[in-house]
């Protein structure tokens, strides 16, 4: 059972940093029925940026003070992905507004291809650590039940919570702000939005920045945990299964989903992997995915899509 | 496009007489309910009785029952929203009514998709110009002919024999077809280039190509000027003259659907108001209150 | 002036429809195959047929096939490199496990059991579109580079995890030289060009493009979904499986599953819509494009005086390709290829403009 719960507890914690890039796919989903395939290599960028940044800081001004640095890391990062979003929305997006979702969807793979060169022209290519004070070592609980207890690393528990947080941060600024609401119409429909003078290019600036810090967080929580390197953008795809079980449209999809795939990978690697030779991790959200769009393709929480003549 | 010069190089003389230059539909009346008269209209071909149809919680179509004779050429009516093209829809398959009944030369069916009723002989055009955008005149009319195509994939990869001599004989009919709608000269356009009157006559030709029994025109005048819709009239009225295919037709043009039409359906809020030959339906109270009076 | 169609009548269907037209473009694409088949094998050196010509023609197959799938038929597919992966494997355990098995039939074979596999991948494509079929594609690809890793039954149970072919022969010729298997290659593609183009512009052809135009209208015409759909994904794996097991066989003598990873199928794909989508001709655009570009960042900036490092014009590579593809989908979603017949439209009206 012990095994069993540890198992349990590490998808859980994978699947978390899974849900945070589904996140940013459902948000620009969501905003302007674009899918990002990008949005693994805007984690990749800003992780890359963040790492960078923390370094370049003590080294250009002499602040050597690691809280400060990483906070001033954290915002101009943060910027830059803004700057990011303006310009995507500029030159990409906003010339391929009534384009049908093939060309979107390749857009945002040329972007994908774009920002990680780029991020590696800008930043190096190496592998970077970003040091934000996570500890490293691990702790045991509920050592009265099960025998020697349960480990858990605390590094994980912390990025649930910063993730948790997030998530509570992105709803208050949905439900509660003006801002939000604008872009809550927009996702909902957006003609109807524009009709009543929402600037539907200003919204999007705004959503994929907003999908850009989500993207950063996500890279400093995974980048912490892994360092930062190229292959976070291929780990960082995984989130395309986790948004079609969640369902494209759904921020609570995207976490649950993200969780789902976690947690089933990691048991079917440790219970099904043996017996098919192992490493079945790299196929098994995929196919997880294949099995619910043919079955219910709008995921767990997403709307029905209906075609109309 | 001239009329009068149109009228010299149409076949059917009958025709051409009762769309003299320059004239509206009105005063062609006359002469167009001789034409009509001439034409035999024979058996119920389409029957359709009770159908209901909902999305959800709207109520499209409620208990709808009425007959299409062979030859004739019957109209549907009724203000916007009043369930016009969602019966059209019912009839070819892309809807499936929920309650009710429809029956193709005997044949009855609820639950038929499209391609079968294809098969049956029932070609539509589309409200909206459902075109391939990305092929051109002579290639969208040609997926017309797509059920009489043969070859199989081996055949076609070679193309040389039977693939070549299929593309060629299908080709002869689809330039026929061509000629028929006066659009020779833009048979290599793609279709997405061209203005949205030659788009309506494409959409028509597809339908053509597919030798229908029936023909379904969802409101094939729409967004014409007037020599464009004398011209889509002369069009329609030659089809059922010179193949004698049934024609279901919905329009917006009062005086169009008074002139070349045999019977009218009144529709409202998915409902029956009305149900017989042009000037009964005009006629009637219930019709007249619906509508308030024509539109052009 | 040169490119006039003056006099140039078309007296039968027959002529209309034939692939070139036009006589000036006949003549053309003659003197092409005369250089293709004769000129080059006598002055092109190893390096040229070796590291630019073969993966060319090869890499140009395989965008052919996916153009048939994405361009023409309008399904999106990220999988391409497990289709490539499943025709080289596949060949090479026909050509292992039985003696005497010709070259050319392995190929083949190893092309139909990409054909299946690709049918049965493409069975979801009858219930999802767009990006949801692009995950499902992902799913094939994943699961490829897993099973021939994995799976020893595939490797003919290879200790080191990779297979290698020895030395082909058709028909007792040997072809080992660079120039014997530079036109080994040029002969399939041409003869798979020929019978695409041909499939492309019969009536499947006019299928696909109306399931891709609009799929609604497509079937009230009385064109089957299914059989349009599963016969794009069906003709799209056999020439992208055959293309797989050229690449195996004749360019990496030896591979792992590592040579189909997903890198490869982004590369076809951009290969696809920078050549043009919906264009047999685009694809052999992409092709060299996708080819030559490296070669092209490493050279030139050595020629200018300005050298850079082998990473940094990595990198450059992949900024490039993202712009391009972005660019391309902006101003000329139809790739080269529509810049090329643009072009020719203007060639015809010179010295006049317009």
């Amino acid at each position: 059972m012990g095994p069993f719960l540890e198992t349990l507890f590490g998808g859980l914690m994978v699947g978390m940093l899974y849900s945070l890039i589904a996140l940013g796919f459902v948000l620009i989903y969501k905003a302007s029925g674009v899918f990002n395939f990008a949005q693994g290599a805007m984690v990749l960028f800003a992780a890359l940026a963040m790492a960078r940044f923390a370094e370049w800081i003590p080294k250009y001004t002499g602040l050597n003070n690691k809280f400060i640095d990483n906070a001033i890391a954290f915002v101009l990062a943060a910027l830059l992905m803004v700057v990011v979003a303006w310009l995507i929305q500029k030159l990409v997006l906003g010339r391929l507004v009534n384009q049908d979702g093939i060309t979107l969807l390749m857009a945002t793979l040329g972007i994908t291809y774009f920002l990680e060169g780029s991020g590696q022209a800008l930043f190096g290519n190496d592998i970077y650590k970003i040091d934000i004070g996570m500890p490293k070592d691990p702790v045991f609980i509920l050592e009265k039940t099960f025998q020697g207890g349960l480990l858990i690393n605390k590094e994980d528990l912390y990025a649930a919570v910063i993730a948790a947080a997030l998530v509570a941060l992105l709803a208050l600024f949905f439900q509660k702000t003006a801002t939000g609401r604008a872009l809550r119409a927009v996702a909902d429909d957006h003609q109807a939005a524009q009709s009543i003078g929402i600037p539907l290019d200003r919204i999007w600036v705004i959503v994929w920045s907003v999908a850009g810090v989500v993207a950063l967080v996500a890279g400093v929580i995974w980048g912490s945990k892994l360092g930062v390197q190229f292959s976070l953008s291929l780990v960082a795809l995984k989130a395309l299964p986790v948004v079609i079980l969640g369902g494209l449209t759904s921020i609570p999809g995207a976490i649950i989903g993200g969780l789902l795939i976690g947690v089933g990978e990691k048991l079917s690697e440790i219970y099904l992997g043996p017996h098919l030779g192992g490493g079945i991790e790299i196929w098994f959200a995929y196919v997880l995915a294949l099995a619910f769009l043919l079955v219910r393709p709008q995921g767990l929480f997403g709307e029905k899509i209906i075609d109309r003549v | 496009m001239n009329a009068a010069a149109a009228g010299v190089t149409s076949t059917d003389a009958a025709v051409a007489a009762t769309h003299p230059a320059g004239t509206t539909a009105a005063a062609a009346q006359p002469a167009a309910e001789a034409v009509r008269s001439s034409r035999r209209t024979g058996d119920v071909v389409l029957d359709v009785r009770n159908i209901s149809l909902s999305f959800g919680g709207v109520k499209a179509l409620t208990d709808i029952s009425f007959d299409v004779r062979e030859h004739e050429i019957r109209a549907i009516i009724g203000p916007n929203g009043a369930g016009k093209s969602s019966m059209l829809n019912c009839i070819n398959g892309v809807y499936q009514p929920q309650h009710g009944s429809i029956s193709l030369r005997g044949k009855t069916f609820r639950h038929m998709n499209s391609r079968q009723v294809a098969e049956m002989g029932v070609a539509r055009t589309f409200q909206n110009l459902a075109l391939f955008k990305g092929m051109s005149v002579l290639d969208n009319i040609m997926t017309g002919r797509n059920l009489k195509m043969r070859t199989n994939l081996l055949q076609q990869a070679i193309r040389w024999g039977a693939a070549e001599r299929e593309e060629t004989a299908q080709r002869r009919v689809v330039e026929g077809i061509i000629d028929f709608l006066e659009i020779q000269a833009y048979r290599k356009t793609p279709v997405g280039k061209m203005p949205y009157g030659l788009q309506k006559r494409v959409d028509l030709g597809r339908a053509l190509a597919m030798e229908p029994q029936v023909l379904l025109l969802d409101e094939p005048m729409a967004g014409m000027n007037v020599e464009e819709k004398q011209d889509m009239s002369r069009f329609i009225l030659d089809v059922n003259d010179e193949f004698g295919t049934t024609i279901v037709l919905i329009e917006h043009d009062m005086s169009v659907v008074m002139d070349i039409s045999d019977r009218v359906v009144v529709l409202d809020y998915g409902k029956k108001i009305g149900d017989g030959t042009p000037d009964e339906v005009r006629a009637s109270p219930e019709v007249i209150s619906a509508y308030l009076g024509t539109s052009h | 002036m040169l490119y006039r169609e003056n006099g140039q009548f078309k007296t039968s269907y027959r002529a209309d429809q034939q692939i070139f037209p036009i006589l000036q473009d006949r003549v053309a694409i003659g003197l092409l195959l005369l250089v293709a088949f004769v000129a080059v094998p006598l002055v092109a050196d190893e390096y040229l047929l070796r590291a630019i010509l073969i993966p060319f023609l090869i890499l140009s197959l395989a965008a052919l096939g996916l153009n048939i799938l994405v361009g023409y038929c309008g399904q999106i597919s990220l999988g391409t490199g497990a289709f490539m992966a499943v025709g080289a494997y596949a060949a090479y355990n026909f050509m292992v496990r039985i003696d005497g098995m010709p070259l050319i039939v392995a190929l083949l074979l190893g092309g139909l059991t990409s054909t299946i596999v690709g049918v049965l991948f493409g069975i979801p494509s009858l219930r999802i579109k767009g990006l949801y079929l692009a995950v499902a594609t992902l799913a094939a690809q994943f699961f490829a580079d897993w099973a021939f890793l994995r799976v020893p039954f595939f490797t003919n149970n290879s200790s080191s995890g990779s297979v290698s072919v020895a030395s082909l022969s058709v028909a007792g010729i040997h072809i080992e030289t660079p120039v014997s298997r530079y036109l080994f290659c040029l002969t399939i593609v041409c003869v798979f060009a020929l019978l695409a183009k041909n499939l492309v512009r019969g009536h499947i052809g006019r299928e696909w493009m109306a399931m891709r135009d609009m799929d609604v209208a497509a079937a009230v015409i009385g064109i089957r979904p299914v059989y349009a759909k599963l016969t794009a994904f069906a003709v799209s794996s056999f020439i992208v499986g055959v293309a797989g097991a050229l690449w195996g066989f004749v360019y990496l003598g030896s591979w792992e599953p590592a040579a189909f990873s997903i890198d490869r199928s982004f590369q076809l794909l951009f290969m696809v819509i920078i050549g043009g989508l919906g264009s047999i001709m685009g694809s052999f655009f992409g092709a060299g494009f996708i080819v030559l570009l490296p070669l092209f960042l490493n050279s030139v900036p050595r020629w200018l005086g300005i050298p850079i490092s082998v990473v940094t014009a990595s990198h450059l590579e992949f900024m490039i390709f993202g712009a391009l593809i972005v660019f391309f989908l902006i101003v000329e979603p139809h790739g080269l290829a529509r810049l090329w017949s643009t072009g020719k439209e203007k060639l015809r009206l010179w010295p006049f403009p317009h």
